[in-house]
């Protein structure tokens, strides 16, 4: 360790230099802050900026002129129509009057959340927690009655159903599948390396170009597969006239596309297992499930949870598959939000493609971190106990 | 110098000042021109083309940008409106001029006209000449294709069933559900009574309009048929556009089970392998089926123009029987409205370029325009050029020489001559925020009807309230006052 007091200058001393440090001290104490500088800069540059900035496109009117962007404030405005003006159909859904079965989901869903913040306050959580309980519970709440008004009471779902369809839905398909193609590769069987970068590939490719092929697959008139759908039946089902079918094709599109990513992370995180762990489980009898269960799982339990978080993050920005496969159709049906902000943004309607698009970040930033702080956590901490 | 070297000099000089009377070898070099439009072969293709011809004979740089369909219009607006002008020419809509006219960003091209010889506006048919180029009265566009939606059925098909081709709606659909599943292309597989696009955020919202327009507009084009153009009163929620929505459904009971997700690319693709017996399209289809992939329908694909015998009475809001008085343009008692559909194709110069890529912007432009490369163009339909010049529809001779037999050719050029000397012919919009109107809020709420998401009340209801947004956030005198220039003074 340096003696500061003998290799300290006399003469001017750098602002927050401490009596007696030199510079090179000084420098040494905040090379942290200097090394990570130009990243913190450029982040700020190009990513949180331009964030601020949209801002001001989702409270303005934008106009188009020959002297650049005019802007007219409108406030909240973009975003009040996206919950109750003409956009309301298109964001959230339609509503007319709520089924019976709606009531009772919204029912038990609201006692659900009001029994997880009472134990909350029961348990004694902080003011910052609690207030976090309170945000992700009025997220689920809004979800649920969301639910409850369209599906379950027999109305369309806007964009918004839409792309939590897609997160859902789609990366519990995906985990399932993924983690049961590592558990699969993971075994001693022949030819698994040829099988882990057979099922890595679909990765590698562009979401256009996965879009693209799978709209000619599945095209039942013209395309190279028709006289397959003829033959099993299926040369006059138009799939993406569906609502329903169109949604699963997307997910299907969008699963042979992910998978790989759940599958080699998690295979990774398999082969770091102990082997005497599951040895010792085996000669204890345990079968495969109770090993998989009581070992296994809790191990990749950490790996899981973050591939499903990193996973689920990618999802809420779901634009390729649906624009090229369906366009969005029909109707609205396979719409992701992304690419309801993108149509808005295309039609130079600045301030409420923005306005989406933050409404986008909010429902994110929230589904996230709750799932973040209320799942992965509580899991991870369970798994070191 | 080398006497020969002189010789290829003089009569480049003469081909090169033959291009225009502005445009002479050498003259544009070092100058680069970026051109934006639509993904090739159609269109850019064509523009890319012409393009190395007057690279050669001017010495200027054509760099054509191709961005999808969707995108032409937001990209050319911003980036001349954020002063990026990184555009010198937009490839594009000529409707959709007039929003960047009105924010000062389009260069007028009356006085390259005036000093154009080769040009010949005159040539260009009156409703390309005067509504679609200009803008407020100056030439801001430059027609390089004449668009409007016509019905094609197939002669063989339907002298094979003693159908007459159809004249209204109503014997569309009788037509399309007579021959629906009849083998057409010979090959065993089940045809389709009618095939049009009606993927959303396509052309299916042109498809609806050249429906309602037969129904709705009566007095000729000022009329209009979208708006009241007086008060700029969406005239979409009555029963002549229901009438429309409802008809447009019911031909998809005799189209592909897919339709829904088809665009134009895959119902030529359909048509053209022989599998539609009827279909809504622009002019290519003519030329279209003379190309190799399309041997099966070669000289079979005949035009009409289709109309309605019910129009709308403005004043009660219901539909009545044609008459003189309620449809005084109506033919046999059929009320017809050509829609122009897009409008065409149409070049048009950034205000900001430099002066001197603007004049060789609009040299490429006249280039492109004029009767030799235009006759030639227009009729291979792989450009997806159309007519639009009245040399292109005076004589069956170009339609001949380019494959079509004579009978072909004859149906072909009339339809589009009546089409294009119909007074009633019906415009696109040509108003700022066009793309708005009926790109986006009538597109996604047609698909969400075809999809049966809501009904077809719902649709018009929504059309109406989100047109009058559009209005209200452009202004309402404003657009009243663009609907004046673009269509002429409110009947």
């Amino acid at each position: 360790m340096s003696d500061g007091t003998a290799t300290s200058q006399p003469g001017i001393s750098p602002a927050g230099l401490s009596q007696g440090e030199s510079w090179g001290e000084w420098l040494d104490r905040h090379s942290r802050t200097f090394f990570i500088a130009p990243a913190v800069t450029l982040v700020l540059l190009f990513a949180i900026l331009p964030t601020f900035y949209t801002v001001v496109f989702a409270i303005s009117h934008v106009r188009f002129s020959a002297t650049g962007l005019k802007f007219r404030m409108v406030w909240l405005e973009n975003f009040a129509a996206q919950f109750t003006g003409n956009q309301q159909v298109h964001f959230l859904g339609r509503f007319t009057s709520m089924s019976i079965a709606g009531w009772l989901f919204t029912a038990v869903i609201a006692g659900a959340l009001l029994w997880w913040l009472y134990r909350a306050v029961a348990g004694g959580a902080s003011w910052v927690g609690l207030a976090g309980r309170l945000i992700s519970a009025a997220m689920a709440m809004f979800i649920a009655l969301l639910f409850a008004a369209t599906l379950l009471s027999g109305n369309q779902w806007g964009t918004l159903l839409n792309t939590l369809f897609y997160v859902v839905v789609g990366c519990s398909i995906q985990f399932v599948i993924g983690l049961m193609l590592a558990f699969l590769c993971s075994q001693p069987i022949i030819g698994k390396n040829f099988f882990r970068v057979l099922f890595f590939i679909p990765l590698m490719i562009t979401p256009l170009g996965v879009g693209y092929a799978f709209k000619m697959i599945l095209d039942v008139t013209k395309g190279p597969f028709q006289p397959f759908w003829q033959f099993v039946g299926l040369g006059n089902w138009a799939w993406s006239t569906d609502a329903w079918a169109a949604r699963w094709f997307v997910i299907l599109g969008d699963s042979w596309q992910w998978i790989p990513f759940i599958f080699i992370v998690l295979l990774a995180a398999l082969e770091n297992v102990p082997k005497d762990h599951v040895e010792a489980a085996q000669v204890d009898g345990a079968s495969s499930f109770q090993i998989f269960r009581e070992i296994t799982w809790p191990q990749i339990l950490p790996v899981a949870a973050t591939v499903m978080l990193i996973r689920m993050i990618e999802a809420f920005k779901i634009v390729d598959l649906p624009n090229i496969m369906t366009s969005g159709g029909p109707g609205i049906a396979t719409e992701s939000m992304t690419l309801h902000s993108l149509f808005l943004w295309r039609a130079n309607n600045m301030g409420d493609s923005a306005a989406v698009a933050y409404l986008l970040l909010i429902l994110t930033v929230v589904v996230c971190s709750s799932f973040f702080n209320y799942v992965v956590v509580k899991r991870l901490r369970k798994a070191r106990a | 110098m080398d006497i020969r070297k002189l010789a290829v000099a003089a009569a480049s000089a003469v081909a090169l000042c033959g291009l225009s009377d502005v445009a002479c070898a050498g003259q544009y070099d070092g100058v680069t021109i970026n051109i934006l439009t639509r993904p090739g072969p159609v269109i850019a293709g064509a523009v890319s083309q012409r393009g190395k011809e007057f690279e050669k004979l001017t010495g200027a740089k054509i760099i054509v940008n191709e961005v999808p369909y969707a995108e032409i219009f937001p990209k050319v607006q911003q980036d001349w409106s954020t002063g990026t002008n990184s555009i010198d020419v937009a490839v594009f809509a000529a409707g959709w001029g007039v929003e960047l006219a009105a924010a000062g960003l389009l260069e007028n091209l009356d006085p390259y006209i005036a000093k154009d010889g080769k040009i010949d506006v005159q040539d260009i048919a009156p409703y390309f000449r005067e509504f679609a180029q200009k803008i407020g009265g100056h030439t801001m566009v430059i027609q390089v294709d004449g668009d409007f939606q016509m019905v094609y059925y197939r002669k063989d098909v339907l002298e094979k069933n003693n159908l007459q081709p159809p004249k209204t709606w109503d014997d569309y659909l009788a037509i399309a559900k007579a021959i629906n599943g009849q083998d057409m292309s010979g090959d065993g597989k089940p045809g389709y009574g009618s095939c049009i696009f009606k993927k959303r955020n396509a052309q299916s919202y042109f498809a609806i309009q050249t429906i309602a327009s037969t129904i709705v507009q009566t007095q000729g084009t000022a009329q209009g048929f979208q708006f009241d153009n007086a008060t700029m009163k969406p005239l979409i929620n009555n029963a002549g556009w229901k009438k429309a929505f409802e008809l447009y459904k019911e031909t998809s009971k005799y189209g592909p089970p897919e339709e829904l997700n088809m665009d134009i690319g895959d119902t030529r693709a359909l048509f053209k392998s022989g599998r539609c017996g009827l279909l809504i399209e622009w002019g290519d289809p003519g030329p279209l089926q003379l190309e190799d992939d399309a041997k099966g329908i070669k000289n079979k694909l005949y035009a009409t123009n289709v109309g309605s015998k019910e129009v709308l009475d403005r004043k009660t809001g219901k539909l009545v029987p044609v008459s003189k008085e309620t449809a005084p343009y109506a033919i046999d008692g059929i009320n017809y409205a050509p829609f122009s559909a897009f409008g065409g194709w149409g070049g048009a110069v950034n205000a900001k370029s430099d002066p001197k890529v603007k004049q060789a912007a609009y040299d490429f432009l006249s280039y492109i325009s004029q009767k030799e490369q235009s006759n030639v163009d227009v009729t291979m339909g792989w450009t997806g050029f159309n007519p639009y010049r009245l040399s292109q529809l005076k004589s069956t001779d170009l339609w001949v020489k380019s494959g079509m037999d004579e009978g072909l050719a004859k149906n072909y050029m009339g339809a589009i001559n009546d089409a294009l000397n119909n007074p009633n012919m019906a415009s696109d919009l040509k108003i700022p925020g066009a793309q708005q109107y009926t790109g986006v809020v009538l597109d996604t709420e047609l698909a969400r009807y075809m999809a049966g998401e809501i009904t077809v009340d719902e649709a018009l209801k929504n059309i109406e309230a989100g047109w009058d947004k559009i209005t209200k956030d452009f202004g309402s005198d404003e657009q009243i006052k663009q609907m004046a220039l673009a269509v002429g003074p409110a009947k």
